[in-house]
């Protein structure tokens, strides 16, 4: 919203203070001022009166006029011109030589052969409305010679303030408004509003009106006649122009200067239009053409004004075509009502139509408002045309009522919620200064919110806090830190896992961090032949192809290395992320937290890959929690995964996730040459791991003893669970010596076995008592020794 | 005899000269001074001499053989010498301009920003909490003071899923449940909930270069007896002073959202110009950073906390505007983009 600083001053008097500085204050203390400053007008200078004495007909030009332009005190001058509309007699606006008008400097110049010693100006020209029609035709009583700046209010500031800084303040969508703001700011009182007195018309006919519905609050209206006038003054239209508004006709001119004034949307019907005002909604949907021509779909849900049964506008939002007041309308129905705004917020998301009227409507206005916004326009078409009749009184319903708002508080409150001290004086200031009503007793007071405030803005103490400390400037606070009890931070456990498995895997194991979305992307995984799985779906994305939320970051990160495939030809990424395992036996979803890793390898060494894998998990595990993972086949539970050296990952009897190798029809979509393979762990459960801690054992001094076993097995897993149920605390250290294969193709472990004993020199009885349990287990698991 | 002792000293003498290496002086001295070794020969050989002769052809002898072992003994070190320059001779310049592999491990960006207000507000005894991405209407408006059919609603384009639940499309969405996980203490000794929520959230919207549908927020709240405006000022002043280690200037304007109350718009100098006005801050010399406020008594109340008892002051964080601040990330898509590329470049940054 363009706001004008000209129109401002007519409610407060600024003079001697700093403009830009205020508009600063006003920023800081009441909304958003977007950052440039109009100074309107400081192009223009040097444009005076002038009156076209002669035209003449230019020798080389058609379209170019030839006029002797009388300035008065600057003399004669001669002036080559090619507006359409110079005749002898009119006055028009002159710059003369030297002038400034935009980025022009007049000077002498040629126009076709014939020197032209001055320019005479559109309203374009001088960046007073869009006009270009043709030169200015001012009023015959003007003296030829005066400053243009000296008769029309052409120089101004005006600054615009962001709507979304207003969506709570429905008494600053009009200047008058902003004044009261600007009164507070400066110190300096707010001039009433001028109205004309309605009530001597209340002996005249009533209009037939009749609230129909409660959406509706309020409704006023006033019938006029005998309106000879179509032009609105030019110092009005320079306003309207300044804040964004084109020039119409001077009817709908004053209802909108009403609304930037006041904040209240006024709507002008023809009253040949409307006989029987009746607001209601209608059964079931129609079609309504609005005065922009455009039809529209309204549905039960929308209020109408109507004249009878007839719609003839949408409440609060756009008036009908056939009701517009035209070119021969000299009896109009005036509008200044109030409604529901949630209704008209509603209505125009609906429409998705949204004007200057129901922007204002949505804020929730001030129902007050409507009749002196009658008295204001009264006054002020009066004044254009005095020969205008008002031909009704005021016809006011006032259906709905907001409640008054009394708010009690005291000065501790104040000084509580704000850390500094507020004198008791600057609080009761501020507050009359927005026109709140105060009442004091010592540091009690009792404060009545004005009308314009209680729609929804102020209701309660927290809010006067607002207006004080607003008005006070914040840059005005001393700013202290919190006393407070102290205790040390704790902090979670799960947290401090996250950020140790983060460093761990960048640090050490050089993987890179990466994020994704929660939702499955259907082109994406669609690209490597991943089907989605069947989940919890969103309602309505805006964006194409989201719609089912993820079960497992796995896909979504085989997608990220496909993008990645020439970034190098071995990495790896990872993720921390959330993911949804469908419903919950409540019916919310069941959300939770993943570790993803993917590693990528063009070697073509699918096992030692994998191994890398293992040895990152036992790593982590073995950092976070000080235990020992254990890996146990799983069946491959999708599409994308290989059915060979899928694998559970277990630790303290808990499932901690999977580790796996990406399927070849998928891995062949993401790189021919490589070979993928991912884990997905569950962080909630890797969190609830009991934490071993560190067991330091001092290393023994009597000697070891190594035993090597070789077992006929390809696999380490029964040699595994057979030291696992063997297990014996004279062993100090397990390795894996060799694997191989011999001639007869019969596979092989050997292992070497270091016992030592802490206090004294083992015995071979001891020693070979736990190799035969150990290799008595293995047999049960199938794994013999070698002979 | 003495010719004999004169042609041993020649002898030896060219072949010391020839000597190349430690290996043929040690061969050297064990051909002249070893068991028997040319001098040691002379020496043997004495003992038919007269006396006299064996005394002065003993002196020649003896002087002969401490010159041998002299001039070996220099000999050996001036090698020894050589063949160590050598050796450090062979060792070749390295190159260390030309371009390596690090294949150095990279943190997300949002980590490490994150990382760095969680260790200033922990060092001014926040909690770090940590949230679910889905939450029930409850938890991200209803329990915020935002009412069904509110306006605040249509700010904020939420995705809703079947069950009626959401995506949180703020991080405000945590509020609730942390004053009542604290609520017991704070009533128990007056000891302030202090918390910070980093999160992800969620706007149902298109994407461009400044607009993203997933990003992070960090939202804080401290709680407590007399928990005012000044205080405010001073937390959010020294945060991020401390984030953007440098002394950040603040300012408040009035801002409306309807968990706050009064609710402010937090503008820091501008970091590019340092507030002299530059394309950046559109001339203004101040950047808008953060909504911040009082928090609404109505959100107090439906967190279990008497507003006419305690106060506080909350603020919303954008980390994944931060990063883009502080790393001058032009385009919010490669945060989510997953491309190594730009990715690999973050790799740490701690405080």
């Amino acid at each position: 919203m363009f706001i004008s600083m000209n129109w401002i001053k007519d409610f407060v008097d600024l003079s001697g203070l700093d403009e830009n500085k205020l508009i600063a204050r006003f920023s800081l203390s009441t909304a958003e001022v977007e950052n440039e400053i109009l100074y309107k007008g400081s192009d223009i200078s040097g444009v005076v009166v002038g009156e076209i004495l002669s035209v003449d007909a230019h020798p080389k030009s058609q379209k170019l006029h030839l006029l002797k332009v009388d300035a008065g005190e600057y003399g004669r001058f001669d002036v080559v011109c090619g507006a359409p509309n110079v005749r002898p007699g009119m006055k028009t606006a002159f710059a003369k030589p030297g002038a400034q008008v935009g980025e022009i400097t007049i000077a002498p110049r040629d126009l076709a052969g014939c020197t032209s010693f001055g320019m005479c100006c559109s309203e374009k020209e001088l960046g007073i409305s869009d006009n270009h029609e043709g030169v200015m035709d001012l009023p015959a009583d003007l003296e030829n010679g005066r400053d243009l700046k000296e008769i029309y209010a052409i120089d101004d500031t005006v600054f615009e303030v962001d709507n979304k800084s207003l969506t709570n303040r429905p008494d600053l969508w009009g200047h008058y408004g902003i004044a009261r703001e600007f009164a507070a700011i400066s110190g300096r009182p707010l001039k009433p509003l001028e109205t004309a007195d309605l009530s001597v018309y209340k002996d005249l006919p009533k209009i037939d009106l009749k609230i129909e519905d409660p959406l509706c609050y309020r409704y006023s209206c006033l019938r006029f006649e005998n309106i000879n006038e179509h032009q609105s003054p030019l110092n009005m239209r320079i306003r309207l122009f300044y804040c964004g508004m084109r020039g119409i006709n001077l009817l709908a001119d004053l209802t909108n200067y009403l609304m930037l004034e006041m904040g209240q949307p006024m709507h002008a019907f023809d009253s040949r239009k409307v006989g029987s005002i009746r607001i209601r909604r209608f059964g079931k949907p129609f079609v309504f053409k609005t005065l922009d021509g455009v039809e529209r779909n309204c549905d039960e849900n929308t209020l109408m004004i109507c004249n009878g049964e007839e719609p003839v506008a949408i409440a609060g939002i756009m008036g009908g075509l056939d009701s517009e007041i035209v070119g021969d309308t000299t009896s109009l129905t005036l509008e200044s009502a109030c409604f529901d705004a949630a209704s008209i917020r509603k209505s125009t998301v609906r429409l998705s139509h949204r004007t200057d009227a129901s922007m204002r409507y949505e804020k929730s206005l001030d129902p007050e408002m409507t009749v002196p916004a009658i008295g204001r326009f009264v006054r002020l078409l009066s004044e254009i045309d005095p020969g205008m009749t008002v031909t009704s009184s005021v016809t006011d319903e006032y259906a709905y009522r907001f409640p008054k708002i009394g708010i009690d508080f005291d000065k501790p409150f104040v000084d509580r919620y704000t850390g500094i001290d507020i004198s008791c004086d600057r609080i009761g200031d501020t507050l009359v200064s927005l026109g709140f009503g105060v009442t004091r007793d010592k540091e009690k007071f009792h404060v009545s919110v004005p009308s314009w405030r209680a729609t929804k803005d102020v209701s309660m103490k927290a809010d006067l806090i607002e207006e004080i400390t607003r008005i006070y400037g914040y840059d005005n606070f001393e700013v202290f830190t919190a006393k407070a009890p102290l205790y040390p931070v704790r902090v979670f456990p799960e947290k401090a896992l996250e950020e140790k498995v983060k460093d761990l895997l960048v640090k050490r194991f050089s993987l890179h961090e990466v994020h994704s979305y929660i939702w499955a992307y259907y082109d994406d995984y669609r690209k490597l032949g991943i089907e989605v799985e069947e989940n919890v779906k969103l309602i309505g994305a805006t964006s194409p192809g989201i719609e089912t939320i993820r079960r497992s970051i796995v896909p979504t990160q085989l997608c990220q290395v496909k993008n990645n495939v020439f970034y190098a030809p071995s990495f790896g990424v990872f993720e921390i992320g959330r993911v949804v395992d469908g419903f919950k036996a409540d019916g919310l979803c069941n959300e939770q937290k993943k570790l993803a890793i993917t590693l990528f390898d063009r070697s073509g060494d699918a096992e030692g890959l994998y191994m890398k894998l293992v040895d990152m998990i036992s790593v982590m595990i073995g950092d976070i929690r000080h235990d020992e993972v254990s890996f146990e086949p799983a069946s491959a539970d999708h599409g994308y995964i290989h059915p060979k050296n899928y694998n559970k990952v277990l630790c303290g009897g808990k499932d901690l996730g999977r580790l796996g190798v990406v399927h070849p029809t998928v891995m062949k979509k993401i790189d021919k040459k490589g070979i993928c393979v991912f884990a997905e762990l569950d962080v909630d459960a890797m969190t609830s791991l009991e934490d071993k801690g560190i067991r330091y054992e001092r290393v023994s001094k009597f000697p070891t003893v190594e035993i090597d076993l070789c077992f006929v097995t390809g696999s380490f897993l029964p040699v595994a669970k057979a030291l696992h149920r063997a297990h014996s605390p004279l062993i100090r250290k397990i390795a894996l010596v060799d694997r191989y294969t011999d001639e007869k193709g019969e596979k092989s472990i050997a292992i070497r076995l270091t016992f030592v004993h802490p206090e004294r020199t083992l015995t071979k009885e001891e020693v070979m008592e736990v190799v035969n349990r150990i290799v008595d287990e293995a047999a049960k698991e199938g794994a013999n020794l070698k002979q | 005899m003495f010719t004999q002792v004169n042609e041993l000293r020649d002898r030896f003498r060219d072949l010391l000269a020839k000597a190349k290496s430690t290996a043929d002086v040690e061969e050297l001295r064990v051909s002249f001074l070893g068991k028997s070794g040319s001098v040691t020969g002379l020496l043997k050989s004495m003992g038919g001499l007269s006396p006299e002769d064996r005394k002065t052809m003993g002196q020649a002898v003896n002087d002969l053989k401490n010159r041998v072992a002299e001039a070996l003994q220099e000999k050996t070190e001036q090698l020894k010498a050589a063949e160590l320059q050598r050796e450090i001779d062979a060792l070749p310049l390295f190159d260390v301009s030309a371009p390596r592999d690090l294949s150095r491990g990279s943190y997300h960006p949002i980590t490490l920003v994150q990382r760095q207000c969680e260790t200033i507000f922990k060092s001014m005894g926040f909690t770090v909490e940590d949230y679910s991405e889905i939450v029930t209407d409850y938890e991200c408006f209803e329990s915020l003071n935002i009412p069904k059919f509110h306006p605040a609603r249509d700010m904020q384009d939420t995705y809703y899923l079947e069950n009626g639940q959401l995506l949180k499309s703020q991080t405000s969405a945590a509020q609730n449940a942390i004053y009542r996980k604290y609520r017991d203490r704070l009533y128990k000794d007056g000891t302030p909930i202090k918390a910070i929520f980093p999160g992800r959230c969620f706007r149902n919207e298109s994407t461009d270069a400044c607009h993203e549908n997933t990003f992070f927020q960090m939202e804080g709240v401290m709680v407590g007896r007399d928990i005012s405006i000044s205080n405010l000022i001073f937390f959010m002043k020294t945060m991020l002073s401390e984030v953007f280690r440098r002394d950040i200037k603040v300012r408040l304007r009035p801002g409306f959202f309807p968990f706050v109350e009064p609710g402010f718009e937090l503008d820091i100098n501008c970091l590019i110009c340092g507030g002299e006005g530059c394309p950046s801050c559109k001339h203004s010399g101040w950047l808008e950073l953060c909504p911040c406020g009082m928090i609404h008594p109505n959100v107090l109340r439906e967190g279990g906390i008497d507003p006419d008892e305690f106060t506080g002051f909350a603020f919303g964080l954008g980390l994944t505007r931060l990063a883009m601040m502080k790393y001058g990330v032009k385009d919010i898509r490669d945060f989510n983009g997953g491309l190594l590329e730009n990715l690999d470049q973050f790799t740490d940054d701690r405080l």
